[in-house]
């Protein structure tokens, strides 16, 4: 069976079908030897279809993971156009449906170019030899003389005759598919577009002009608008509703009740009442006016400043050992310098700027849907679920997301909407207000973090004690969860990459009482922020430079071994994607230089002051050095930002830029103002005003990002310029100011 | 009725005269470049003009717009000198929030030919952008003025 295939006589994505097309796909869920050809294959057994080439030239090159601001509807095609020899200004790129052919579309945790770089690669390069001996075929000269220099045709070296793509498609189409040994990949020195600044976004130009759409723009004929009403408690039903008044609203056509889900929560409806209107505003104004009243569940109970103080006592007590390395007690109680400290951070919500929003039809026992989705074929289980029809009979059209940064994982607002349209019989358009966006999250944990070092004259640590304790995510799926999963405590905890020889890492338990799911960069945030701190304090307690002091914490060049752990290194092998220590010194020694680290800390006025951090996440490595100006008022100011990023293999530099540059502007939301909290089960926060997020005039001034040159496969870029910066910040606070943050946001404690 | 004009186009509206702008362009006029971010004039995702200046149409009720002239995203000539310097300096991420941006940006270039960085931020600080793409909108609003200097050079002794 071959990885890729011909599947030029088959179709391609909805009718595209057509005489003379080159379409190759890719195998990459094994099953049975591909059907006879004419014979419809079920659908898992499909191949995914990747590229096609038309008789006019066009490459169509299949997107199929979301495009949300991480750049990933350009990096994965340009990848394939790349190896196929195209010129990018020719390809059109299409966003694949929700289909498992396709392998896994659910984008999150930073994998999609780690995943599919050398499939795209590969599909590119039997593309380009097909049509290389095409071409040869033709004028009967050997392939070997044939090249794809000049991008979109084939050329015969000795002859300088050329056959342009499109001119080749019919014949490529007919050409055997070569197997992968025959595949040759161009060395990277070949490479025209991966690695390289040529390029941007492939939606850009709409972007500019307001033609891009996204889920919120999505409409089609008949449609209804709806806004729900939810209980401000997870869990509580609809006991009782008057829709009166709703009903006199100009434009509201009636109400429907929505079940509340049965435990556990994960992607189902919260519950409420539905207005249905016949468009957005009436909806939300006749929602202003229904009068309902619930019966509130066990959650009621929920006040996040009890969840505080019971998880930062929790976190004071042994917990599960998750990395045991030496005998920590034993060292503690050999006598020393102990330095303890506690750090808290409060839940966050994610707040894109386009809210949850989807378009919804269910007719004749399929579901058709317009989604800014994550994951589409979460999406298409979970409407399968609720409708009672299979995954396949749900239809899901991706479009663009306008950011979702972890909240357009979860498919509730989309299941809304399909219990509506079943209902109503009718397309329905579901809105989110801002105020729904951010009272009905799926909330990044709050987190405490207990951390405990002894510390010898040199001031390195001999013994380190951490402890966390945050509510897990498998509380989605199980109400009775405490403790996290094994990927959530993995990150930024089971891999400190610190060389001491007494080290034990723990977790403690939690509950959850409102549904949780990751913020970008999921643990690493909480994770990062008391490590890093921590790893400063030391290095002022012990009056050395924090930046010397973290590379000496570090210490040697080395793999980090896991042994004894169940480290999950983010799904990778530790053989392709080691924890090496080296890389992350590389990034600190980068990041310092660049600022002018040492020199600069000197030079800077009264109320000033640097801070570095350092981090590993989604396999990639990233140190970031903060400026802050604290003014008179106590008002943090960030001027300058300097990060240095080892991703591996880059495919786009400027998309590196963007996301380390953005990740700054996200991770100075979190840490100056980001705080969601509940009192009584509900929700205290609602808009932009009581959860504001960083705007021109508080967010970093210039951030500069610096790119390590590298081989390695590529690793993640849309979260890991996340963790360090909270941090980083709060370490140049504390240069600043002499004031130790320990708890974000940054706001809680007074700087004057 | 309400008679006043979108991009040009005479318009009348007889529905509800509270609702808001943003929704008669979206919904009714299905002029979607505008966009819906917070309900509140919070975030300017929403921002067009009115009469040339920049408003936040999710809190301008239509009753407001009578005689006025609406200008949108996809009012604006194509590839205007703000639009040109967001392609140079490939500004978005997402995308979401530019058209709100744009149109901000396109305002304060009308009053201020050469705004400082602490003039652009003044402006510019009512319009949210949550991959964080402020330091390029600050980057491509100083490309834009020096590209609109260069087509009218008497703009560029005024600034």
């Amino acid at each position: 069976m071959k990885l890729i295939e011909n599947v030029s006589r088959r179709g391609f994505l909805e009718g595209t079908l057509a005489t003379g097309v080159f379409i190759l796909g890719a195998r990459l869920i094994p099953g049975p030897l591909w059907a006879s050809e004419g014979e419809a294959a079920p659908a898992p057994l499909q191949p995914s279809l990747w590229m096609a080439i038309a008789p006019d030239g066009t490459v169509t090159i299949v997107a199929h993971r979301t495009e949300m601001g991480n750049g990933i509807k350009t990096s994965l095609p340009i990848v394939l156009a790349d190896e196929l020899g195209a010129a990018w200004s020719r390809v059109k790129v299409e966003q694949a449906l929700g289909d498992p052919k396709y392998g896994d579309q659910e984008t999150d945790t930073s994998h999609s170019v780690r995943d599919f770089f050398d499939l795209m690669r590969q599909t590119g390069a039997a593309g380009r030899l097909m049509l290389i001996r095409a071409a040869a075929a033709h004028w009967g000269v050997p392939a070997a003389e044939c090249n794809t220099r000049e991008p979109h045709f084939v050329r015969h070296r000795p002859s300088g005759r050329k056959l342009g793509f499109g001119e080749l498609a019919e014949a490529a189409a007919k050409q055997p598919v070569p197997s992968r040994e025959e595949l040759q990949l161009n060395p990277r020195s070949a490479w025209r577009y991966i690695g390289k600044e040529n390029h941007h976004l492939y939606d850009l130009p709409d972007m500019i002009n307001g033609k891009a759409r996204y889920g919120i723009d999505q409409a089609i004929a008949g449609m209804v608008y709806a806004a729900v009403a939810r209980p401000a408690v997870l869990g509580a039903s609809v006991k009782s509703h008057d829709d009166t008044e709703a009903l006199k609203v100009h434009g509201v056509k009636q109400t429907v009740v929505i079940e509340t889900f049965k435990p556990p929560h994960g992607h189902q409806p919260m519950g409420g009442v539905a207005v249905i209107a016949d468009n957005t505003w009436a909806a939300f104004q006749g929602r202003r006016k229904l009068k309902v009243e619930w019966d509130n569940g066990s959650h009621v109970g929920y006040n996040s400043e009890e969840f505080r103080m019971t998880a930062t006592e929790t976190a004071r007590k042994p917990g599960q050992v998750i990395r045991n390395l030496g005998d920590v007690d034993a060292a503690f109680q050999k006598g020393g310098t102990v330095l303890e400290a506690e750090y808290y951070t409060p839940h966050l919500a994610h707040a894109p700027m386009e809210p949850p929003v989807a378009v919804v039809d269910v007719r004749d026992g399929k579901a058709y849907c317009w989604a800014p989705t994550q994951d589409p074929q979460q999406l298409q289980k979970t409407l399968a679920d609720l409708l009672g029809i299979k995954p396949e009979d749900v239809i899901c059209h991706v479009t663009l997301l306008g950011g979702g940064f972890g909240r357009k994982s979860f498919q509730d607002f989309v299941a809304e909407g399909a219990v509506l349209s079943q209902k109503l019989h009718k397309p329905v358009k579901i809105v989110w207000s801002r105020e729904d966006d951010i009272r009905f999250c799926y909330y990044h944990p709050s987190a405490a973090m207990y951390l405990k070092a002894m510390v010898g004259s040199g001031g390195k640590p001999s013994a380190w004690l951490q402890r966390s304790v945050f509510q897990g995510s498998a509380s989605t799926s199980d109400a009775e969860v405490l403790y996290p999963g094994q990927d959530e405590i993995d990150n930024g905890w089971t891999d400190v990459p610190f060389d001491i020889p007494n080290h034990r890492a723990e977790s403690g338990a939690a509950r959850a009482n409102v549904r949780i799911g990751w913020v970008r960069s999921v643990t690493n945030i909480f994770h990062a922020f008391g490590v890093q701190s921590f790893a400063d304090e030391l290095a002022h307690a012990a009056k050395k430079d924090p930046v010397q002091y973290q590379l000496a914490l570090i210490g040697r060049d080395r793999k980090i071994d896991f042994s004894g752990t169940k480290y999950q290194n983010y799904g990778a092998s530790l053989d392709q994607f080691p924890y090496d220590t080296a890389r992350l010194k590389r990034v600190i020694e980068i990041a310092a230089e660049k600022s002018g680290w040492g020199k600069r800390s000197t030079e800077l006025g009264k109320g000033h002051g640097l801070g570095i951090a350092a981090h590993r996440s989604f396999l990639t490595y990233v140190a970031t050095v903060v400026e802050v100006e604290v003014d008179t008022r106590g008002q943090v100011h960030i001027p300058n930002v300097w990060t240095a990023v080892d991703a591996g293999t880059v495919v786009s530099p400027d998309n590196v830029r963007y996301q380390m540059e953005g990740a700054a502007v996200f991770g100075a939301s979190l840490a100056l103002f980001g705080e969601i909290t509940a009192t009584n089960g509900a929700i205290i926060q609602s808009n932009f005003n009581n959860y504001p997020i960083a705007r021109m005039n508080r967010a970093p001034r210039h951030v500069e990002v610096h790119i390590v040159e590298s081989e390695a496969p590529p690793a993640g870029v849309g979260e890991p310029g996340v963790p360090p910066f909270a941090p980083a910040l709060c370490n140049a606070v504390f240069a600043a100011t002499g004031k130790r943050v320990r708890e974000l946001p940054l706001s809680k404690t007074k700087l004057v | 009725m309400i008679v006043f004009k979108v991009n040009g186009k005479a318009r009348t509206f007889d529905g509800d005269p509270d609702m808001p702008l943003l929704w008669y362009l979206r919904d009714v006029a299905g002029l979607t470049g505008t966009k819906f971010g917070c309900g509140m004039a919070l975030c300017g995702a929403c921002t067009v003009h009115k009469n040339g200046a920049a408003i936040r149409s999710c809190s301008t009720p239509m009753k407001t717009v009578s005689g006025s002239e609406i200008t949108t995203i996809e009012g604006i000539a194509p590839m205007h000198p703000v639009q040109a310097a967001w392609m140079e300096i490939r500004v978005p991420q997402c995308g979401y929030c530019q058209s709100g941006q744009i149109m901000q940006a396109i305002a304060l270039l009308k009053k201020n030919k050469n705004p400082s960085d602490q003039e652009i931020d003044t402006a510019m600080s009512g319009n949210l952008c949550r991959c964080g793409t402020y330091q390029r909108i600050r980057a491509a609003i100083h490309q834009a003025a020096k590209h609109q200097a260069a087509k009218h050079p008497a703009a560029k002794e005024t600034a």
